[in-house]
């Protein structure tokens, strides 16, 4: 296997996850972490959570934004190299949820980014959020080939 | 060339890889220690308390349960107890005793899940899994009985919406048992380990005077040597029931930790005594749609420490005005005054050792 290949498996068969809490009320944010434990056992399709923006392919969003984070979240997300791919988990993350008529929240998190996978839930359940990431999963698959060709295009 | 002893600044989040919350410190450094700390708030604001204009007082219930994911059911308590008292109705028995295991396996998760994050925090992540993988029960258990992992929302105006019945009650019992047991292994583990007494003890001491004039509450109160506890003032059932609070003298991280570890297994105490002590009857009462003008106040002892409720009424179905006093509010001037002089390395087990839940403080 040459070099090439070997960082193109290693790309797609193993995201590294990078998790923001972005004014959630925690529900979501601890079932992501639930995620990662022995019981539900993210590492098995070799997903690590990373706390550097600069290492991670997938981003994990939950909650709303607010006039202070999004500043914040659009930072991480200009950090992550490309490609990238975005998972808003749960309902908060998707349209504002309960929160949707406070006065600080702004809406869900794609006012701010581009999102791939939105995970319903209130809280998401720890088998959504791993099936959500499943899917991000592949469209990074996507996102890596269609990147490839166009390097090949502009050669 | 850099001087050395040479003031710098770093920035300690919002995203930070310890915490799972936005938490912002500024911290300054000269060489490794830590000279000052300067937090910064707003990530997580979202105006929860201006939503009583919006939202009834019994849609706020659902509300006020999305303050914090993890003592969920404790916000919605509080703020019932607050309304039933400003209506001034009484609640049935059965519902005060279903309100009290929720609320106790809700601390026994939300310890187990802090213990976690904390060993996580030195870089212990083999207890870490450990110590979730031993929530997880408790997360079944509150999946069975009340429908819902994180966020059950089991609390009306008026008494609770669930019943856990004789056969669930049982089957509860028997998980209980083998949660007691693996956290007897967790306290086995926290006594003898050298990794966690090297990084817990004589970090972040308070003594009892400072641990008192700061204002500090819950676990961090405790571990300072003064027995407050929100619990003893009787709300709910827990007047018939019999429990102390839980004193270390020592007042550093591992005394807190202590602290936490025997409220799990007093937790489970009291469970227990919640279900061979809980009587038949109705669950809720039937309220009227309007509120009577008036204010009232609610304190409910949570993992972190006491919560405040302050509700105010002009009469009608919208409250006037919420308030809410959080732990983490209360105990987030003692982490300032821990920091300054600690070592960098020592700054993600005191943040830690506070127990912070920024959701709850920002709202």
């Amino acid at each position: 296997m040459g070099l090439k290949e070997f960082i193109e498996k290693s790309f797609k068969k193993s995201p590294w996850v990078l998790h923001y809490n972005c004014s959630s009320c925690n529900g979501c944010d601890i079932e992501i972490l639930a995620c990662m434990t022995p019981l539900y056992d993210m590492e098995r399709f070799g997903m690590v959570n990373v706390g550097n923006p600069k290492h991670a392919d997938i981003l994990v969003v939950t909650g709303t934004v607010n006039t202070k984070n999004k500043e914040v979240l659009k930072n991480i997300y200009d950090q992550m190299p490309d490609p990238k791919v975005v998972v808003a988990v749960g309902v908060c993350a998707a349209t504002g949820g309960v929160f949707r008529e406070a006065y600080n929240v702004l809406g869900g998190i794609d006012k701010v980014i581009p999102v791939d996978v939105y995970v319903p839930g209130c809280p998401a359940k720890p088998e959504a959020i791993i099936d959500g990431l499943y899917k991000a999963a592949e469209i990074l698959k996507e996102k890596y080939e269609k990147m490839g060709k166009a390097e090949e295009v502009l050669k | 060339m850099i001087r050395m002893s040479e003031k710098s600044t770093i920035p300690f989040g919002p995203q930070h890889p310890v915490l799972p919350e936005p938490i912002h410190l500024k911290l300054i450094i000269e060489d490794e220690k830590v000279v000052e700390a300067y937090p910064a708030f707003g990530f997580v604001h979202r105006g929860l308390e201006m939503l009583v204009k919006k939202k009834d007082f019994n849609q706020m219930v659902y509300v006020v349960d999305h303050i914090c994911g993890i003592c969920s059911a404790m916000h919605g308590q509080a703020y019932c107890q607050a309304v039933e008292e400003l209506i001034g109705i009484d609640v049935p028995e059965r519902a005060k005793y279903l309100r009290v295991i929720w609320a106790e396996l809700h601390r026994i998760h939300s310890h187990l899940l802090w213990f976690g994050l904390l060993a996580d925090a030195f870089g212990f992540e083999n207890l870490f899994m450990l110590s979730w993988r031993i929530r997880e029960k408790i997360m079944d258990i509150l999946e069975a009985t009340a429908g819902n992992r994180v966020i059950i929302s089991v609390n009306v105006v008026g008494g609770v919406r669930r019943d856990i019945d004789s056969e669930q009650a049982r089957w509860l019992l028997d998980e209980l048992k083998e949660v007691e047991k693996s956290i007897k292994e967790l306290d086995k583990i926290m006594r003898n380990n050298y990794t966690i007494k090297q990084r817990t003890v004589g970090i972040g001491v308070l003594t009892k005077e400072e641990a008192y004039m700061l204002g500090t509450v819950g676990p961090v109160l405790r571990g300072s040597g003064v027995p407050i506890d929100m619990r003893t003032t009787g709300y709910a059932a827990y007047k018939d029931l019999d429990f102390e609070p839980i004193v270390e003298k020592d007042g550093d991280t591992y005394a807190r930790t202590i602290v936490r570890v025997r409220e799990m297994f007093q937790s489970i105490d009291l469970v227990r005594q919640a279900i061979s002590k809980i009587p038949e009857g109705e669950l809720n009462v039937k309220i009227k749609p309007n509120l009577p003008a008036g204010e009232a106040i609610s304190r409910v002892e949570q993992p972190r420490g006491e919560v405040f409720y302050y509700i105010k009424s002009n009469g009608g179905k919208y409250l006037d005005r919420l308030r809410i006093r959080t732990p983490t509010f209360a105990n987030l001037a003692s982490l300032l005054h821990m920091l300054p002089g600690s070592t960098l390395a020592d700054v993600p087990v005191l943040v830690l050792t506070i127990d912070p839940c920024i959701s709850c403080t920002e709202r």
